[in-house]
């Protein structure tokens, strides 16, 4: 049975999953200025149907929230749906749908986003309306609080009626000591619970600007028809100075933790290990590069090295893998994760792909490996050039970090050009005696 | 034969700019067209096909007609399970060297198994594109089965079904299903019982690729940089070797049961799951398009339908409630589903009832229907939006036999029609006295009509 989600996503973790890392070189050919009031301007051309996929990205996410306040910036993407002066509650979304438009928004650590999929000659009512409630939305106590409870109801979907997902939320508060990704994006509950309207106005007022957004639009259209509108809709709005980010910085781990949930509807165990790593714009960002081709050596595929080994050769796992995440602006993660086959206990399959970390870091990966990773990578730069709507969710997520489209067009060239050696060497900055998180979810004995 | 697909969005369809927000239309040229042909290889296999040059890629997807509603009774699983073992391994290359071969060469293929299809799709980048369709020629007539892939997929089918075994949603959908289905195949789990899954051999394996891939029950859609005279032989290569026709049978038709019964299935979670539902239209019934009309304003209209403006917009009673229709072969259904609190969920049915019911009394407002189909319309093209997604239609357009020109008629299929229409298919086929509901969780002021079905994980 098929379950329809109205996902208004939580992170753009799972909204890019299935989406390239990232895409590259010379395969979007963006076209981008910046209007006068800051707010920079991304066109990708992709005539196959005469449709666009138009989406406002703020650089503002979870981290950026006052403390206590935990959830404000994902609830606070919740009200941007409802009203403004000129719409009345529930007139955005009539408007997108009457128009024959899809539309969603989505919030993670680092940013927040909004879109809508339309025909082409819909577009300037879409930008006129994401225009609007830019600077015009009203927000009233009969409006926010129905969407508490909401967003609350959304908690505890989401969170509090899966184990793997409390256990998720439990290995963040001690995978970062201080950084805040340590705090779920859709908040603590008692602190959703506490988020005042004022709170909520504030966080709009400051963050909520030209110069803190960029607009990225995909699809049957050119900059030469772009510009006009969006110097119309959103050149006039006022930039305005943005609040001081706090410059957090993440003390390395001193000691090795883990996290255990016993729980009684797990009846398929998982282990994970998972490190702090540098991302491709905190640390040492030039490892990023060398770290996304490990993670590709690591990720999974039947014939990569540990689902290989762990799965197929010693038969004592039903998966078996690792990932990389660097697509942050804060610090990036280096996982890895095993799932035991019947008979085996979790703890020794754990040490089973520890001992597989170990000759990691003891022996590197091979040319070979790395040759076909580089390979795989810069093909999926092919792939992504395929859907109308992939270019302009890649090309928002990286500049809402920090990246700029020439980083992105250089990708495939600066992914070719890594080496074993810088694969090597990344592996031993991240994992070479370094302290980690290990999670454990267990199944509860019955009594 | 040729169709064009463009003019989705005819100006006069669409609705009034609200609230005097000015509009500003772009010239909009509509001369983007998506064509769709026929095309037949030399060797007879049929493909649509819609050439598409943007990207050196080709798409193809197909489908047997035939899935897991088709599965032997106490082989539950054989098709997906098939499935999962078709990439593991095929002609002289075994598990290693086939899956090194599809990411060697960044070939996406996959197949999997739905209730009464079984689906491929392949994607490769053209410089590839010999050899990715040697590996699916390989993958569908000889495939090895070797017992070291058997018995781990085995594994990793059998740890899914643990995973889901306590996962509140399948619970809730497999209960409903058993209810309202009974022993009538649809309400088997498509990926089998921990029980059935051990039992599944190889001659198993073997026995439902001989039987179930026959070119009578096969549907093709290819999207890419690639000419008929090219694809002619390539269907030929992928496809001719099959049987032409087999006999395999299909699953009887079934009307629904367990009408106006309420089962509760105790889980100690925060929220309840709901599932509700009853009997629908099939897609070839006259009433398929009211219904279906119908069906997006009451609950299947994303943030603008009647069930999520009274449960979740007004109320804030769930984050996630709607409504569909899933019209199969051998019966119908619509079908919805909420997650409240727990001492929510008493109310949020009843505010559901009451909306089936307002419906079904009076129906939509003139402004709900206009406003529908200048959705339904205008948001089609939304869904091309990859050679995939095409491809997935094209399959899709032969498997309802909606014929070459669909894309063209769609609308007007839609624009026909009336106020009356909905009206009369509401009032025939929504009752909220007959509802099946489903609760898994630790549900307040909710009374179980009955025990509910007990099933097997």
């Amino acid at each position: 049975m098929q379950r329809r989600a109205l996902s208004r996503l939580l992170t753009v973790f799972l909204f890019l999953a299935g989406v390239p890392s990232v895409a590259g070189a010379a395969v979007f050919k963006p076209e981008s200025f910046t209007l006068d009031n800051g707010m920079q301007v991304v066109v990708v051309t992709n005539h196959r149907v005469p449709v666009v996929t138009h989406m406002v990205w703020y650089k503002v996410g979870a981290m950026d929230e006052p403390p206590g306040k935990s959830g404000l910036a994902h609830y606070f993407e919740h009200l941007m749906f409802k009203g403004t002066e000129k719409l009345k509650p529930g007139a955005f979304s009539a408007t997108v749908a009457r128009n024959g438009g899809r539309e969603n928004a989505f919030t993670s650590q680092d940013y927040t986003g909004y879109f809508q999929s339309v025909a082409v000659d819909r577009l300037p009512l879409m930008m006129e309306i994401e225009a609007d409630r830019m600077t015009n939305l009203v927000l009233t106590d009969e409006i926010i609080e129905p969407e508490r409870q909401v967003v609350i109801e959304e908690r505890r979907s989401r969170t509090e009626s899966d184990p793997s997902a409390i256990l998720g939320e439990q290995l963040n508060t001690v995978l970062y000591q201080n950084y805040p990704y340590r705090i779920p994006i859709i908040g603590w509950r008692h602190e959703i619970e506490n988020v005042t309207r004022e709170d909520l106005l504030s966080f709009y007022r400051d963050w909520y600007r030209p110069n803190n957004a960029i607009l990225v639009i995909s699809g049957d259209i050119t900059m030469k028809e772009v510009r006009p509108l969006a110097e119309k809709y959103y050149g006039v709005i006022p930039s305005r100075p943005l609040p001081k980010r706090v410059a957090w910085v993440e003390p390395p781990l001193k000691a090795d933790r883990k996290v255990v949930l016993e729980h009684a509807r797990v009846r398929q165990p998982t282990w994970s290990r998972r490190f702090v790593a540098p991302s491709q714009m905190y640390g040492e960002t030039a490892l990023a590069d060398p770290l996304q081709v490990l993670g590709e050596i690591l990720s999974g595929g039947a014939t990569s090295r540990l689902y290989r080994k762990l799965v197929v050769e010693q038969k004592i796992a039903v998966s078996a893998g690792g990932w990389y995440n660097g697509r942050r602006r804060g610090p990036g993660v280096l996982g890895f994760y095993i799932s035991p086959a019947p008979g085996n206990e979790t703890e020794a399959v754990g040490a089973a792909m520890s001992a597989e970390i170990d000759l990691l870091v003891e022996k590197g990966v091979t040319d070979d490996e790395v040759a076909k990773a580089i390979q795989r990578l810069q093909d999926s730069a092919i792939y992504a050039r395929d859907s109308y709507s992939t270019p302009a969710r890649v090309l928002g997520g990286a500049l809402a970090i920090g990246r700029t489209v020439a980083d992105v067009e250089s990708w495939p060239a600066r992914i070719g050009a890594v080496t074993t050696e810088a694969v090597n060497k990344a592996i031993a900055r991240v994992l070479k005696d370094r302290k980690s998180v290990t999670s454990l979810l267990l199944s509860k004995p019955t009594t | 034969m040729q169709s064009r697909f463009q003019n989705w969005l005819s100006p006069a369809g669409l609705g009034a700019v609200l609230l005097g927000l000015a509009v500003l239309l772009l010239s909009a040229a509509p001369g983007h067209a998506v064509t769709v042909e026929r095309v037949v290889s030399p060797g007879g296999v049929e493909a649509w096909l819609v050439r598409d040059h943007s990207v050196p890629i080709t798409a193809i997807e197909f489908s047997f007609r035939g899935g897991a509603a088709s599965d032997p009774a106490g082989k539950t699983g054989l098709a997906s399970m098939t499935t999962s073992l078709l990439d593991e391994g095929a002609g002289e290359l075994d598990s290693q060297a086939f899956q090194g071969r599809l990411e060697d060469l960044s070939v996406r293929m996959s197949f999997n198994a739905g209730l009464e299809t079984v689906r491929g799709s392949f994607k490769t980048l053209n410089r590839n594109r010999d050899e990715a369709v040697t590996l699916l020629r390989l993958a569908l007539n000889e495939p090895r089965f070797d017992p070291e892939a058997i018995e781990r997929m085995r594994r990793q089918i059998t740890a899914g079904l643990k995973r889901k075994s306590t996962d509140p949603n399948v619970l809730a959908s497999r209960v409903w299903r058993r209810a309202v289905f009974g022993e009538h195949p649809y309400a088997r789990p498509v990926d089998g019982t921990l029980g059935s899954i051990k039992d599944i051999s190889v001659q198993d394996l073997r026995g439902f690729v001989a039987k179930r891939f026959a070119r009578d029950r096969l549907i093709v859609g290819v999207v890419g940089d690639i000419t008929p005279d090219v694809l002619g032989p390539m269907l030929d290569d992928i496809f001719g070797g099959l049987p032409a026709t087999t006999s395999a049978s299909g699953p009887s038709d079934v009307a629904t049961g367990a009408g106006g019964e309420t089962f509760v299935v105790q889980m100690d979670i925060p929220q309840s799951v709901v599932v509700f539902g009853h009997e629908g239209v099939r897609r070839k019934s006259p009433d398929y398009y009211p219904a279906y009309v119908m069906n997006y304003i009451l609950g299947g209209g994303g943030f603008s339908s009647r069930l999520y403006h009274e449960v979740r917009e007004k109320r804030g009673l769930a984050y996630s409630v709607y409504s569909y229709l899933n019209p199969m072969k051998h019966g119908a259904l619509i079908t919805g589903g909420v997650a409240t609190r727990n001492d929510q969920v008493a109310q949020s049915l009843a505010v559901i009832r009451e909306e089936w019911g307002r419906m079904r009394e009076a129906g939509p407002s003139a402004d709900e229907l206009t406003h529908a189909k200048t959705f339904l319309n205008g948001s089609f093209p939304l869904r091309l939006s990859s050679t995939g997604s095409i491809a997935r239609m094209l399959v899709a357009m032969q498997y309802n036999d909606l014929g070459l020109d669909y894309m063209d008629r769609r609308q007007d299929f839609i624009n026909a029609v009336t106020l009356a229409d909905v009206q009369r298919v509401a009032r025939r086929m929504l009752d909220p006295d007959q509802l099946t509901v489903v609760v898994v969780g630790s549900p307040e002021s909710v009374k179980p009509t009955a025990k509910a079905p007990d099933i097997e994980s």
